[in-house]
């Protein structure tokens, strides 16, 4: 007991620990994991641009308490991760399956789970570890119940929530992780201790990518990171997993015209990672990633066709429909999505500085309405050609 | 006999006309060990259904064409019992969730997860996993496309999803980030021209260059409706020639019709009589947004409508197309719409500000 406040020798016990964990966990099949689940933060020191939060945490884990959390911020900030990272530094591997409940939208939850699972799980008693174990771990005396994204609880569940956070407050501490902090009821929102996660700043998320593509060998061509992170608007989740389905694509075609084995074209392209810069020009054929993946993988609206389209808007919609109408049609049947054209039209128009401002403000009210629209479902085609239209005649006018 | 349109689907990925690059990636997808959850996406009649058994083909071999319809009932938490159709092969299961509406995130849930909880039996499968085909995945409410979230990472290792979308529009973030997205344009005009010329060739046809050309241009890049154009002009004229017109579906007559009359009279029993033909094509199950649409691409057609109008009836026709999608009884829309029409051409010939 004498080193249960040794908290260095624990680190350094838990290290050792953890050392021979990820060969563990990685398990028979490490390539069918999704990168995001294979480097997802083990511990909190490697939760990427959020000092603030990690630094209160950490302070936490040292004194081994806990209040009940709220996390908040976009999604693909590491909200999720963080908290993970809490618990498994706190309880540790194996403690941690007896010791945290993780509640998210795919399990049933309405008001009667909150009752019931949460509170069963709640009223349950400790399992207390072995002594060895409590060396390396700090293993507080309380269980953690996580509820991810829980701004989509029901309020008739969030008021359910309210009591039982107090009568269980000796046992049980409550880790809320939501996108918007004001879907959270009052009540619950007072009884936790609250932090904002920022979106990541471009530095580090592309330094934590480029250290994931190093480690998957992948080669890549100049710009592909920063593209990623653009398309995926400081989502490091979603910028990962467009890079591995990039990978995948190019990857696997360079599995087959390299040779049958896959362990081969491995050391092929480690071999050739030094000429990445020759191959740059040799495009999607030679097996690293370009930006026109990216493009194509996001979803995106091709920049070039939204010039193009602009370019047809500005001239008015007076005498013009034809043209517009004709452009709509293509890009119709092109198949691009109505939202990744408002997207793009609207990052192209406000940030244009030839339209006056008083222009730009009719337009956003414009861009309001129509994404609404679109969240109603209704006809593409016809709110895109409507869409145009409109945008014309104010740019014309 | 068989449809043209399914008599000369492609099975495999190499058949494939259009798209080879496409083709080839989906087919180094299927050969590799590791296959993601895919997002196909693109207008109807590109080939999107065709590629995906194509690529289920490629995955599993012949075994995915040997199918079976079952009808599942399904229990929602208020008792109520829902039949549910559900096409399986062995290797497969395709289902359509919107069919039961608002109760969809019953059928994902608990399908999904018992389908995900079981492993294949099959020793001499190809791959360890189920694939789980999910039509008009756009049409999925909220609630069900976030009980896929968690599944579609839970269970990777017995189940692979590929939904089926027209627009991405309707899938939220979450699920197009967890997928790689498939895009499917519509193939080109000398690409339809292609295909029918095959077809021609195939059913031991006249081939008529000028004519595959008429058809690829009125289909609106719809390789489906091409084809049955296609089929159609061959079954009315046995002997077809460069001139032959093509019979254009008779509830499309209808509404260019209706516009014809709207743009000509425009009174109140002209609305009255149009009321008519509209519960005409309601009660034939045109849906009201293709007629909306439709009505809206014939007046702007017409010659009578000038150019300077045609952004405001655009403008109209999508208005009240977002009312049809929030409001519950379709005809006080259309006839809205009708009305309002009548209202801006009169205020256009008169020279009034509408």
């Amino acid at each position: 007991m004498a080193n249960f406040f040794d908290n260095k020798a624990r680190a350094a016990a838990a290290a050792s620990s953890s050392k021979s964990k990820p060969s563990e966990l990685a398990g028979p099949t490490p390539a069918l994991l999704p990168w995001v689940e294979k480097y997802r933060p083990r511990s909190l020191e490697e939760v990427k641009s959020q000092d603030h939060a990690i630094d209160i945490l950490r302070r936490m884990v040292n004194a081994s308490n806990l209040p009940n959390l709220l996390c908040y911020g976009p999604p693909g900030t590491g909200k999720t991760s963080t908290i993970l990272a809490l618990c498994r530094e706190l309880f540790g591997p194996e403690l941690m399956k007896h010791r945290v409940l993780e509640l998210n939208a795919s399990d049933e939850r309405g008001l009667s789970v909150v009752r019931e699972r949460v509170k069963q799980f709640a009223g349950q008693h400790l399992v207390n570890p072995s002594q060895q174990y409590r060396e390396k771990y700090p293993c507080p005396p309380f269980k953690v119940v996580l509820l991810d994204e829980a701004d989509q609880l029901t309020s008739d569940a969030q008021s359910a929530l309210r009591r039982t956070m107090e009568i269980h407050a000796r046992t049980t501490r409550f880790a809320l992780c939501c996108n918007y902090v004001s879907r959270i009821l009052d009540p619950i929102a007072s009884r936790c201790s609250k932090y904002r996660f920022r979106a990541l700043e471009g530095g580090q998320a592309a330094a934590r990518i480029e250290e994931i593509l190093t480690a998957e060998n992948v080669k890549y061509q100049q710009g592909v990171i920063e593209r990623a992170l653009q398309v995926s608007d400081g989502d490091l989740r979603k910028a990962i997993t467009i890079l591995q389905s990039a990978a995948r694509l190019v990857g696997v075609g360079n599995l087959e015209s390299n040779s049958r084995a896959p362990k081969n074209a491995r050391s092929v392209t480690e071999d050739s990672d030094e000429e990445m810069e020759d191959h740059d020009q040799t495009g999607l054929s030679s097996g690293s990633i370009s930006i026109s993946d990216i493009d194509e993988l996001a979803g995106t609206f091709p920049p070039e066709s939204t010039d193009k389209l602009l370019s047809v808007l500005k001239k008015g919609n007076t005498s013009n429909y034809n043209r517009i109408a004709a452009e709509i049609t293509d890009i119709t049947a092109s198949g691009y999505a109505a939202n990744e054209l408002l997207s793009s039209l609207y990052s192209k128009i406000v940030f244009d500085d030839l339209v006056e401002t008083k222009k730009k403000y009719k337009l956003t009210q414009i861009f309001s309405e129509f994404d609404k629209r679109l969240v109603d479902g209704v006809d593409e085609e016809l709110v895109m050609l409507d869409m145009s239209c409109q945008i014309a005649g104010i740019l014309a006018a | 006999m068989a449809l043209l349109v399914d008599k000369l689907r492609p099975r495999s990925l190499d058949a494939l006309t259009y798209h080879k690059d496409l083709s080839d990636r989906l087919a180094s997808l299927a050969a590799s060990a590791d296959f993601p959850h895919l997002l196909f996406y693109g207008p109807s009649g590109a080939g999107k259904k065709t590629r995906i058994l194509a690529t289920l083909r490629a995955l599993y071999g012949g075994g995915v064409e040997k199918i079976k319809i079952d009808a599942r009932i399904f229990t929602t938490s208020s008792n109520r019992k829902l039949e549910f159709n559900i096409v399986s092969s062995v290797y497969h299961l395709e289902i359509t969730p919107s069919d039961v509406g608002n109760y969809d995130r019953v059928v994902i849930q608990e399908l999904l997860k018992e389908v995900a909880q079981t492993q294949q039996v099959d020793l001499s499968a190809k791959q360890r996993f189920k694939v789980v085909v999910i039509n008009e995945a756009d049409g999925l409410s909220r609630d069900a496309q976030a009980a896929l979230r968690r599944t579609m990472e839970k269970y990777s290792a017995n189940v692979r999803l590929i939904l089926v979308a027209n627009s991405t529009a309707g899938i939220i973030a979450p699920i197009r980030s967890r997928t790689l997205l498939v895009r499917v344009s519509a193939p080109t005009q000398p690409e339809i021209c292609d295909v029918l010329a095959k077809a021609a060739k195939k059913e031991s046809w006249k081939a008529i260059p000028a004519l595959n050309e008429r058809i690829a241009r009125e289909s609106g890049r719809n390789l489906r409706k091409a084809l049955l154009m296609f089929e159609a002009v061959y079954a009315q004229n046995p002997e077809p020639s460069e001139k032959t017109p093509i019979p254009p579906p008779d509830w499309e007559l209808l509404i260019e019709q209706i516009a014809r009359d709207i743009v000509r009279e425009r009174t109140p029993a002209m609305i009255l009589a149009t009321r008519a033909k509209l519960y005409d094509l309601l009660t034939h199950c045109i849906p009201a947004t293709m007629v909306l649409k439709t009505l809206c691409f014939k007046l702007v057609a017409l010659p009578e409508i000038d150019d300077s109008l045609k952004p405001e009836v655009v403008r109209w026709a999508s208005f009240y197309e977002h009312r049809i999608r929030l409001g519950s009884k379709v005809i006080f829309h259309l006839e809205a719409f009708v009305a309002k029409f009548m209202r801006i051409f009169e205020g256009y010939l008169v020279g009034m500000d509408f």
